[in-house]
């Protein structure tokens, strides 16, 4: 036999309605009941062991860096559930199948009902908490569909997600009591937890514990100050509400709160939380139920004060209270669950809910008046039926508290007013709606329902008088077996029977009925019960209205802060790095011990054209040819530094790579405004400079403690191996090609890729420079300098022999594929900006995306050559041939990928060139929009 | 087949350079090639998941030149978890955008290949400076990706992505330096190495590097307060691009769990532990202020955008406990909500397609074409986002509780992940309630828009996965908690890179 | 020397912050540019100052700069001038989109 299968029969079956019902046509209703009966089937199968005290627990292990296990428990409080659960969701399935309207989904339905059933019954046949908590949010989930099941009714979808928030975090307080209660216990597993008592309420965290595991318990059974999404969620179809919100859901807090009775109970705290919840909850709820003017409303507070009168019961602790709590769990289910089908039977055949409309309606439906008056009667408590004997014990336990020292009478006094409202809300139910003058007006003209829909009702009223007139063969077994679960222990002695003499709860009993019936009709005369209009303070429009504001603060907030400024996310930006660079400096000694290179006259005064220049183009950036040219000179100076400081390489890229972005801004800036308008305010001007300053001072910083601190490096090795290794002497290339070829693999790739995104970018883009901006700020006007047309001319050529030349000494002297490409995109670049791009557009016919496509795939299939010779990517090699001019000459297979990187360079700089010049004027005709 | 760990770089190297020489292919072919090249990488990784999996360190010296001369790659559990995860979205996303979006602007399918190239690179890489490549390989072929199809909105975030990002690559150079200046190596095991040996005047310095280091980290996984650009970037792009940029922030995420517990591990000396006091609390923040950002959206792409925000947010909470069970956690969580992210963006995409006026905005509409199936989808995913059980998003929200716990500070830190979630789950169930329920039904004759089949099928194989992550749960943690272990113990990764005796040789000399 | 390279390094720097924090496009893009020089400057600092010699090792120089930084930088160069150049276009583009050189777009 498989435990988990009882689960996953609904659970994964769930499809199956809608599928069967497409494929084959099979009536949903249908399918849905034949799951329900095969799971049921393997429960009876069991049924017998488990009432002689059997506990079946199986396990398979899941999770187990998390102890989360696939473990099942069936127990006798566990067989009860599931009872409860299989039998009344049978009833429901039947009952659906005609209170749903032609238009609802059948397939919709009976799939979420099936998912929630699995759920559910997951819930209560966990042995690992954690497989417990994740059925227990699925609950929650699947009721959320369930309860917006007519999404076209607002107020479906709001007591849908209501219920979800509520019931969600009630889910996370329990998963963290859960986790909280494993660490202590060592174990999710239910038989270790609930062996562990003492231990647990012995630890510096029980409270903690208690407290989260309750507030998921009290979310989930509509515990008082949590109840308000229960009568919302009367929203859902009465089929749902009879099923989830009488005889399941609503339970899964009460089946927690016995389940780990062992594990938390007894304890002062928990008496005094827990039963004082339920109290409150009790009173509070059955005052407010006689107040409600729609049958469910008035059940659902019903079902609220019902549970908060189980709450109380496990509050109490005691044996007994406990035995009397498993006993009302059971004649709640039976009594709530016909009720609410009555109150749909009602709904369906007048077409209305509200009591103050209906009335009469015996002369109509004689047989379904007679099965909810004795509903309504095992409701109130009245002798004969279930609800009298669990009332019963109720009252007798309310004695038995050994914690409210003078107090103790607090506790029956309150539980006899309770009783007196539940009396007089279960009598309104009756007498308004079925007795009295012939309805007026309403929507249908009532009569009894179709026959099956009345069947599952009879078999509940029936379950009602069997159990109350002879509880003893009945439900005892069952009782007494879930009772022993709950308690992990021996029962004490307890009788349940219709007579136990003359006594104080009977007197609590006749009390209550009495003064019930006797609060009714007064009210009834005295004051008109019909015109009470409920108050405004209600749960819903509360928790609503915190869920607005909060939806309000949070746009408001995130709007303000993410308000997609550049300019406060590049500050951001800067200030978090000045704050971790100088965070993690702390401590440090600003200047080390290295000896320092004196200073100059040239250096000094490249240093100072460099501040100046950078000083001067920040100032004036606002004219930006101007702003552009210094920049242009700050540039200079660099390079003119890496020629000082012994880098020939970095000085000719950087003068070259100078050049190219100069004349692309160029370019650029004559398609943009000629200026920037004036900052807006000083404030954010001074703000920024503050910024600025700090960043150049800690980058400044920074820079002095490294360059006056000696230097350890690998970098030995390059220039012992430069020649022997690599074959070149300049030890800058044979890196860039060789030892870190694979970081010029990517480089290159950087500016094929830039390459590819500026001719997408380009796509459909004509841009012409208007002689003013949107602002009336002057364009810039330069286009074809003459000075540039006349010297670019003779340039070419020379620039392609220079270019030529520098890639094939590379190898040994400053130089290289990457500076050969920039010389020779250069020069091209000269073409364009002096001649017009029509005119070099028309010289240079070909596709330059193939050029970088081609560079790339060169340099890479160098890599890949290697590994014929068995050796790993880009692992070169080289041999020596003497050629004219060039003299004694080394040829590195370093090279060819040079090579490469001189091809993609020189597409690069065409592409972004010749694109970019061909955007405007005339030159645009010459060179098509799309890539040529 | 030694070249093993190479292929998740070169594959798309060349196939994006063969892209680039066939731009002009037909569609088909380029499509064709395209799926092939990134379907391969599936195999790819599977194969060296099975080489790594009993915790060698696959490391391969390109060139030939022996670490930490040379560059290497090093393919340890962490690293190839990456490569498969992000083989798996590459698919999805390609699956995705070969039903029309690729042909919304040049090159798509080179550019898509160059950004794999990008990402796994920086996956495998064990140089620090060959890393700021493939960084910058990967950010540039975001930025084309995520203009791809223009328009205004695009425009608009690229300039603010790249700019910032520009700034980021400054920063990266500038804590390149300053470890470079301090230790005189760039190989990470070999600064791993070197680290212990600083002396209290080079501390400092060190410390300040690795921090600014961690900057650029948190810029690229969208750390707040470094963050803010990402929801409005990933909703402008088109869904394909924005699926596989929830890879993109967790190459952030990977890089932080790769070089802190290495190099700036508890025997890194002076600069130990460095991140710890700075990761955690700025997770939290992120994690609260990405749930306010979800609860905040006004479109569904925003929603998806700020999802991403809060999922990293909790991912570097896991990350930023620098415990094992804080990375095991993390690793779990890292495959989790790469996939819910990915999945959430595709659908995102199909779903505004089918909302003809109100495209993905959360308001009032007609009815949604399709919102069995689209709904179905959608309540799937936002469980799996929502951390709420039975899929991996709830699996990764215990390991992170359970991780969490022990450490101090576990009573807030639990307190913004369970807040944090509540929050979520609100707003999870408000979207789904608008896009879905909050309909104007729509007429009998209305012409719905068809749903392509391959888009839907992108989702569902996600979806898959993730179901996977937990119907397989054991062994995924497990998983997870081996990396863990290989992450907290770097000597296994120093000598495998460094040789055994590695530790003792220091390579380093003066040059005066 | 060395100050005076510190000192250029934290100009180049501060000068670039306070560009790339301005509303326009084209400021931000000088500022970029130097910010990059700076950056250049600083990685090649890293690896100290070496006067009248080059990494050529069939110079018979007798102390040799370090050759890794001056790589680093070459490659860094070069990445930065790819990435200048798209968001240069990019620039163009947002002008064209958005209707104005505001860095968010349009003229705020």
């Amino acid at each position: 036999m498989l435990l988990p299968l009882i689960v996953l029969l609904p659970l994964l079956g769930a499809w199956l309605p809608a599928a069967l019902s497409r494929a084959f046509g099979v009536d949903p209703a249908r399918t849905a009941g034949a799951l329900v009966v095969a799971a049921l089937a393997i429960v009876l199968a069991q049924a017998g062991a488990v009432l002689d005290g059997v506990t079946f627990v199986q396990s398979w292990p899941w999770i187990p860096a998390l102890g989360l296990h696939a473990s099942f428990r069936l127990d006798g409080f566990a067989l009860l559930f599931a009872l409860l659960i299989l039998v009344i969701g049978l009833l429901v399935v039947i009952y659906a199948r005609y209170y749903l309207a032609p238009e609802d989904s059948q397939e919709r339905f009976y799939g979420l009902l099936l998912l929630f059933m699995g759920a559910m019954l997951g819930v209560v046949l966990s042995e690992n908490l954690l497989l417990l908590v994740t059925f227990w949010e699925l609950t929650s989930l699947s009721s959320f569909l369930l309860i917006g099941f007519w999404r076209h009714d607002a107020d479906a979808r709001r007591g849908a997600r209501l219920a979800l928030m509520i019931t969600g975090a009630g889910g996370l307080a329990l998963l963290a009591g859960v986790l909280l209660l494993g660490h202590v216990v060592g174990s999710f597993e239910l038989t270790q937890v609930l062996a562990a008592g003492d231990k647990i309420k012995a630890h510096p965290l029980y409270e903690t514990i208690l407290v989260l595991v309750l507030l998921g318990a009290f979310t989930k059974s509509a515990q008082f100050p949590f109840h308000f999404w229960l009568p919302h969620a009367m929203a859902a179809p009465t089929p749902v509400s009879a099923y989830l919100h009488s005889a399941t859901m609503v339970k899964a807090g009460i089946f927690l709160l016995g389940r780990l009775f062992p594990a938390l109970a007894g304890t002062e705290v928990w008496f005094f939380v827990v039963s004082g919840v339920g109290l409150t909850t009790q009173l509070f709820a059955s005052y407010v139920a006689l107040f409600r003017h729609d049958l469910k409303g008035l059940l659902a507070y019903s079902t609220v004060s019902h549970l908060g009168l189980v709450t109380l019961l496990f509050g109490l602790g005691t044996p007994l209270g406990e035995i009397a709590a498993v006993f009302h769990i059971i004649n709640h289910a039976v009594f709530k669950a016909s009720l609410f089908m009555a109150a749909g039977i009602i709904d369906h055949e007048t077409g209305t809910r509200d009591m103050r409309r209906l009335s009469g309606l015996a002369r109509y439906m004689p047989w379904t008046a007679a099965l909810a008056t004795i509903a309504a009667g095992a409701m109130a408590g009245v002798p004969l039926l279930n609800g009298f004997l669990s009332k019963e014990m109720f009252f007798a336990e309310t004695f038995q508290v050994q914690w409210l020292g003078p107090w103790y009478w607090i506790l029956p006094v309150a539980a006899t007013l309770a009783g007196v409202f539940t009396v007089a809300y279960s009598t309104r139910f009756v007498h308004d709606v079925f007795f009295g003058p012939a309805p007026q007006g309403l929507p249908r003209t009532p009569h009894e329902p179709p026959r099956w829909m009345k069947v599952p009702v009879e078999i509940l009223v029936g379950l009602c008088l069997l159990v109350g007139l002879a509880p003893a063969i009945t439900v005892d077994p069952l009782l007494r077996a879930a009772a022993g679960a709950v308690l992990q222990g021996p029962l004490p002695e307890y009788s349940i029977e219709l007579w136990h003499g003359f006594n104080l709860p009977l007197l609590m009993s006749v009390v209550a009925l009495a003064g019930g019936a006797l609060v009714y009709f007064a009210r009834r005369y005295y004051f008109d019960l019909h015109g009470y209009r409920q108050g405004s303070l209600d749960g819903r429009t509360i928790s609503e209205g915190a869920v607005g504001r909060a939806l309000w603060g949070a746009r408001w907030l995130v709007e303000r802060v993410a308000n997609q400024s550049l300019q406060r996310y590049v500050l951001l930006l800067v200030i978090a790095a000045l704050v971790l660079g100088f965070s993690g400096a702390r401590g440090l000694k600003l200047t080390g011990t290295a000896p320092l290179t004196p200073v100059d006259g040239l250096a000094l005064l490249v240093t100072a054209s460099l501040v100046l220049a950078a000083v001067a183009a920040t100032a004036l950036h606002a004219r930006r040819l101007l702003a552009l040219l210094l920049v242009g000179v700050v540039g200079l100076a660099v390079s003119l530094a890496f020629v000082r400081f012994s880098a020939p390489d970095l000085a000719l890229t950087q003068l070259l790579v100078e050049i190219v972005t100069v004349l692309l801004l160029l370019l650029a800036m004559y398609f943009m405004p000629a200026g920037s308008p004036p900052e807006p305010s000083r404030l954010r001007l001074a703000r920024d400079i503050v910024v600025a300053v700090a960043a150049g001072g800690g980058v400044a910083a920074l820079a002095w403690a490294l360059l006056t601190r000696p230097l350890d490096t690998i970098a030995w090795y390059y220039l012992e191996n430069a020649k022997p290794e690599g074959g070149g002497y300049n030890v800058v290339n044979v890196i860039l090609v060789d030892f870190r070829g694979f970081d010029t693999l990517g480089e290159i790739t950087v500016l094929g890729i830039a390459a590819v995104g500026i001719l997408a970018l380009l796509q459909g883009l004509k841009l012409d420079g208007p002689a003013l901006d949107w602002e009336g700020r002057p364009w810039a006007a330069e286009r074809h300098p003459l000075m540039l047309r006349v010297l670019s001319q003779p340039l070419l050529p020379l620039a392609l022999l220079v270019s030529a030349y520098l890639f094939l000494r590379g190898h040994n002297a400053p130089g290289g594929g990457f500076i050969a490409g920039l010389v020779t995109g250069t020069a091209l670049l000269l073409q364009y900006v002096a001649q017009g791009s029509a005119w070099a557009s028309a010289r240079l016919p070909w596709n330059h995306s193939h050029l970088i496509a081609a560079g790339l795939l060169i340099a890479t299939g160098t890599g890949l050559a290697s590994w014929v010779f068995g050796a790993p990517f880009l692992t070169s090699t080289f041999g020596y041939v003497t050629w004219p001019v060039v003299g004694e000459f080394e040829l590195a297979s370093a090279m060819v990928f040079d090579l490469g990187i001189y091809l993609a360079v020189v597409g690069v700089v065409m592409v972004i060139i010749a694109r970019l010049g061909s955007l405007s004027g005339p030159a645009a005709a010459a060179v098509k929009p799309e890539e040529r | 087949m030694t070249h093993l760990v190479t292929l998740p770089i070169l594959l798309p190297l060349l196939a994006g350079g063969v892209l680039l020489l066939g731009a002009g292919w037909s569609v088909g072919a380029r499509r064709a090639l395209a799926f092939a090249a990134t379907v391969a990488l599936l195999p790819v990784a599977l194969l060296l998941l099975e080489r790594v999996a009993d915790g060698t360190h696959l490391v391969y010296a390109i060139g030939d030149w022996a670490p930490p001369f040379g560059i290497v790659l090093v393919a340890d559990r962490l690293a190839v978890a990456m490569l498969l995860l992000t083989a798996i979205v590459a698919v999805a996303s390609l699956v995705h955008a070969g039903a029309g979006d690729d042909t919304r602007g040049p090159h798509y399918h080179a550019l898509f290949q160059f950004q794999l190239l990008g990402i796994n690179g920086a996956f495998l890489t064990g140089d620090l400076f060959n890393l700021f490549v493939f960084f910058e390989v990967l950010l540039i072929a975001s930025y084309a990706l995520l203009l791809h199809g223009l328009g205004p909105h695009r425009v608009g975030a690229a300039v603010h992505v790249v700019v910032l990002n520009l700034v980021g690559s400054a920063l990266f150079l500038f804590a390149v330096g300053t470890l470079y200046g301090v230790t005189g190596t760039l190989n990470l095991a070999d600064l791993a190495r070197v680290m212990p040996l600083l002396g209290p005047d080079a501390a400092p310095l060190a410390r300040s590097g690795a921090l600014l280091l961690l900057g650029v980290f948190a810029l690229k996984a969208a750390l707040l307060p470094l963050g803010f650009w990402l929801p409005r970037a990933y909703a402008a792009a088109t869904g394909a691009t924005a699926a596989l940029f929830a890879v993109l922030t967790k190459v952030g995420v990977y890089a932080i769990l790769r070089v802190y517990p290495l190099v700036f591990g508890p025997d890194a000396g002076a600069a130990a532990n460095v991140a710890a006091a700075w990761v955690l609390p700025v997770a939290l923040v992120t994690l609260a202020f990405g749930a306010l950002g979800v609860l905040a959206a006004r479109t569904l792409r925003l929603w998806a955008g700020w999802m991403v925000v809060y999922s990293v947010g909790t991912l570097l909470v896991a990350v930023g406990l620098f415990s094992e069970a804080g990375y095991a956690a993390a690793v779990y969580y890292m495959a989790h909500s790469t996939l819910a992210s990915a999945a959430l963006f595709l659908l995102a995409d199909l779903i505004a397609r089918q909302r003809a006026k109100a495209v993905d905005r959360l308001d009032e509409a007609d009815g949604m074409p399709h919102a069995a199936l689209l709904g179905g989808l959608f309540f799937v995913i936002a469980v799996t986002v929502a951390g709420l059980p039975p899929l991996s998003g709830f699996v990764g929200k215990l390991m992170v509780l359970e991780a969490a716990r022990t450490q101090p500070g576990a009573v807030a830190t639990w307190t913004v992940l369970l807040v944090g979630a509540l929050v979520v789950i609100v707003a999870a169930a408000r979207t789904g309630s608008a896009l879905f329920w909050r309909t104007v039904p729509l007429p009998a004759d209305a012409r719905v828009p068809a749903l392509e089949r391959r888009p839907v099928a992108a989702v569902a194989g996600l979806l898959a996965c993730i179901a996977g992550l937990v119907v397989w749960g054991g062994a995924a943690t497990s998983y997870a908690w081996s990396t863990a272990r290989q992450l907290a113990d770097p000597s296994g990764y120093v000598s495998a890179v460094l040789g055994a005796d590695g530790n003792a040789r220091d390579e380093r000399r003066s040059l005066r | 020397m060395e100050a005076l390279v510190a000192i250029a390094i934290g100009v180049l720097t501060g000068t670039g912050v306070f560009l790339l924090l301005r509303a326009r496009t084209f400021p931000v893009l000088l500022g970029l540019t130097l910010l990059s020089y700076a950056v250049n400057l600083f990685l090649f600092a890293s690896g100290r100052l070496v006067v009248a010699s080059a990494p050529l090792t069939d110079q018979g120089l007798g102390t040799y700069p370090d050759p890794i930084p001056q790589a680093l930088v070459l490659t860094a160069i070069v990445i930065g001038f790819g990435m200048t150049a798209m968001l240069v276009v990019l620039a163009l583009r947002a002008i064209r989109d958005t209707g104005g050189d505001h860095v968010d777009g349009g003229e705020r």
